[in-house]
């Protein structure tokens, strides 16, 4: 038997591929806004709809693509996002995290993530957990039964239905992050003398490095 | 000890280890463009924060600019969002008092490009963006890195990137090139072979004599590509050709400094016994010109090759979207589009090699259009000294002004429906360069051989 804390359960949808880029989950020109927020209806907008998605645009008029796994009615009120192998490659935009987060996603398990796309997500509070290719596939069929999944992220474990299908590796200072939400820059700050410290003998060294107008 | 080159930038740069275990780098230079700044601005201010040190900072928009109009400044931006994205970059600058190349200014270009040429790029920098082919400026021996936009808040606030520690790996590209294989042809090889992931966790160091005979530039179209082999930074160590190059740029530290500069920068190598953790040894004369045939760079092919069986969901995805058959040829890929630009091969040289292939020649009547994006408003101004806006215009393209164009289509540059394109771009993702867009990577000659016949050729053959 368990004896858990939990951090998040909910219902995942399989998104069976490797090499999901940042340009899917959020294509460019959404990229536009100046904000963080109201992304989540474009999310993967190249798949989820059948014509052409713009910025601004009533989406209550759009084509569906029913095919979208996203769209199958079986996969809705899900809020766990499991896919394969490099997620998230690509291009840096944050707005991936977004837009996944406003969409409504708490978590992403995949087999690997691409390292900025992965930073990006602790930044934001979305957690990302990586485990093995035979684990996913686990999941992957367990999300299709639409079996509930539990992430434990005090004891890095995922339970189904109280069986352990997987534990994960996380640093512990980003999942106190996570589970507390800090202020990263706050926190740098709190190495100001030492930035300036360095600062100083930096440009004894090199100087240039600080010149300010063009030779 | 011995050290590598990533090493030895990385402690040039260490300020302190944080409690979590992860460090706190000095970032000697933050180039700022409109797309993934605006959110980090506002973050600043909402916590009542003020920029670092200014003169880290340097902006341009190139995202979203137009290629055409470009006389009439932001007013030529018809889209109202994209000009507001470009006009709240302005009003950011002026309220920090930052550096920007607007885009009146004829130093305004894509930001990778930019940057090297204004000598804002040195040997021995750490260099940050909120733009994932930062990687490129790791050519000049810097330490370069993309980042996301609360990065762009953190490292405005307090002019240090919050990390852990990469790993190292090594491509050693040894031999010597054939004739008309490129630094492009290079960078996919390399990815095909490692695969996008292949360098996830890792800052890759190219070594070899290919490298080493290799131009600043053609480093810089080698290093961009890091990013799409996974790996966060890509490097290359310094020698007399970085020397040659940074030489006399406006930013270029000059006098004293110049001899001081020289002197350190002497040491940006790895060390002869440095380890690292991973090791490719690629052998350079049997790597022909590239060609990307699917939705993923490593998805890619020597140009004599065909259409691989689908063995994977992956593959069979990719090879729905771009409507090709296993088996077909490359060569007999019928092309709709060429686009010769972007951060990967929009600089003087790429525009030289392009325009020595049409001169004299038309593109094919089966394109429909034909497109050449200079990376910066210097890069262009060069190429109209040197007479080859008129190759390409003679020859049947069109020449337009710097930016980042359709590279990624933010801007009204696009392909059609189901079009395919030779792109000098670095990626062919699904809509990257426009909805329902098919787009094939390949080098500037590649694209430009291309354009004249109507469908991909091999350079070696068609060139010699
Ligand atoms: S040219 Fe393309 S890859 Fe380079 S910065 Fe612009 S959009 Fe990004």
């Amino acid at each position: 038997m368990k004896n858990t804390s939990t951090y998040h359960k909910g219902l995942a949808v399989p998104l069976n591929r490797d090499n999901i880029d940042t340009d899917q989950i959020i294509p460019k020109q959404f990229l536009k806004s100046i904000k963080k927020s109201g992304f989540g209806p474009n999310l993967f907008d190249a798949w989820r709809y059948e014509d052409e998605g713009f910025p601004g645009q009533d989406i209550s008029n759009r084509k569906i693509n029913k095919e979208f796994i996203l769209n199958q009615e079986k996969f809705t009120n899900s809020d766990i996002l499991i896919s394969k192998k490099n997620f998230g490659c690509g291009s840096s935009r944050e707005h991936a995290v977004w837009s996944l987060m406003d969409f409504g996603f708490k978590v992403v398990i995949a087999e690997s993530f691409a390292d900025i796309f992965y930073n990006n997500c602790f930044n934001n509070g979305l957690l990302p957990i990586v485990i093995s290719e035979h684990e996913i596939l686990t999941l992957l069929d367990l999300s299709e039964e639409r079996k509930e999944i539990e992430i434990d992220l005090h004891n890095q474990i995922i339970f189904v239905e109280e069986n352990e299908i997987a534990h994960f590796e996380i640093d512990p200072f980003r999942k106190k992050c996570i589970l507390e939400g800090l202020d990263e820059i706050g926190l740098s700050l709190t190495h100001s003398s030492e930035i300036k410290e360095f600062e100083r003998k930096h440009y004894l060294k090199s100087p240039w490095i600080f010149n300010k107008e063009s030779n | 000890m011995s050290f590598t080159l990533y090493d030895k930038l990385w402690n040039l740069h260490e300020v302190s280890r944080r409690e979590d275990g992860t460090y706190l780098l000095y970032i000697d230079r933050h180039l700022i463009h409109e797309v993934t700044s605006p959110q980090a601005f506002e973050g600043l201010k909402l916590a009542g924060r003020k920029p670092w040190r200014i003169s880290a900072n340097i902006a341009t928009p190139d995202h979203n600019v137009p290629t055409t109009d470009r006389d009439k400044g932001i007013a030529g931006i018809n889209d109202e969002v994209s000009k507001l994205q470009v006009v709240t970059l302005d009003d950011n600058c002026k309220e920090h008092e930052i550096l920007q190349f607007d885009i009146h200014d004829k130093r305004q270009g894509i930001v990778h490009v930019v940057g090297p040429e204004q000598g804002l790029t040195l040997p021995g920098m750490t260099i940050v963006c909120g733009d994932s082919h930062t990687s490129t400026h790791g050519a000049l021996a810097t330490l370069s890195m993309g980042i996301g936009t609360s990065e762009v808040e953190h490292v405005l606030a307090t002019q240090c990137l919050k990390i852990s520690k990469l790993k190292n790996m090594r491509v050693n590209i040894s031999g010597e090139l054939q004739e008309n294989v490129t630094p492009k042809d290079v960078t996919l090889a390399v990815i095909g072979r490692i695969g996008t992931a292949g360098g996830t966790g890792y800052a890759i160091e190219y070594t070899g004599s290919v490298i080493e005979n290799m131009s600043i530039e053609g480093r810089m179209t080698v290093c961009n590509m890091a990013i799409e082999a996974g790996a966060r930074a890509g490097l290359v160590a310094y020698d007399q050709v970085t020397e040659a190059y940074i030489k006399d740029r406006p930013f270029t530290p000059t006098g004293d400094q110049w001899l001081v500069a020289k002197e350190q920068w002497q040491d940006l190598v790895s060390d002869s016994e440095a380890q690292f953790d991973k090791e490719i040894e690629i052998d350079g004369s049997v790597i022909a010109p590239q060609v990307t045939w699917g939705t993923s760079p490593e998805m890619v092919s020597d140009i004599d090759g065909v259409i691989p069986e689908p063995n994977s969901e992956s593959i069979r995805h990719a090879l729905s979207y771009m409507n090709l058959e296993p088996g077909k040829k490359i060569k007999d890929i019928k092309l709709d589009q060429i686009f010769i630009g972007s951060c990967t091969n929009s600089r003087i040289e790429d525009l030289r090699e392009a325009a020595k292939v049409l001169e004299g020649k038309k593109v094919s009547e089966s394109i429909k259009r034909a497109i050449v994006v200079p990376g910066s408003g210097l890069v262009s101004q060069q190429a109209i000294d040197e007479g080859l806006d008129k190759i390409f215009i003679d020859s049947g393209f069109e020449w337009r002004a710097p930016g980042c164009s359709m590279c990624l289509a933010m801007n009204p540059d696009q392909l059609g429906d189901g079009e395919h394109c030779a792109s000098t771009s670095n990626r062919n993702f699904e809509g990257r360069q426009g909805y329902g867009g098919r787009t094939h990577l390949v080098s500037p000659i590649t694209a430009a051989a291309s354009a004249v016949e109507g469908h991909f050729v091999d350079v070696r053959e068609y060139l010699s």
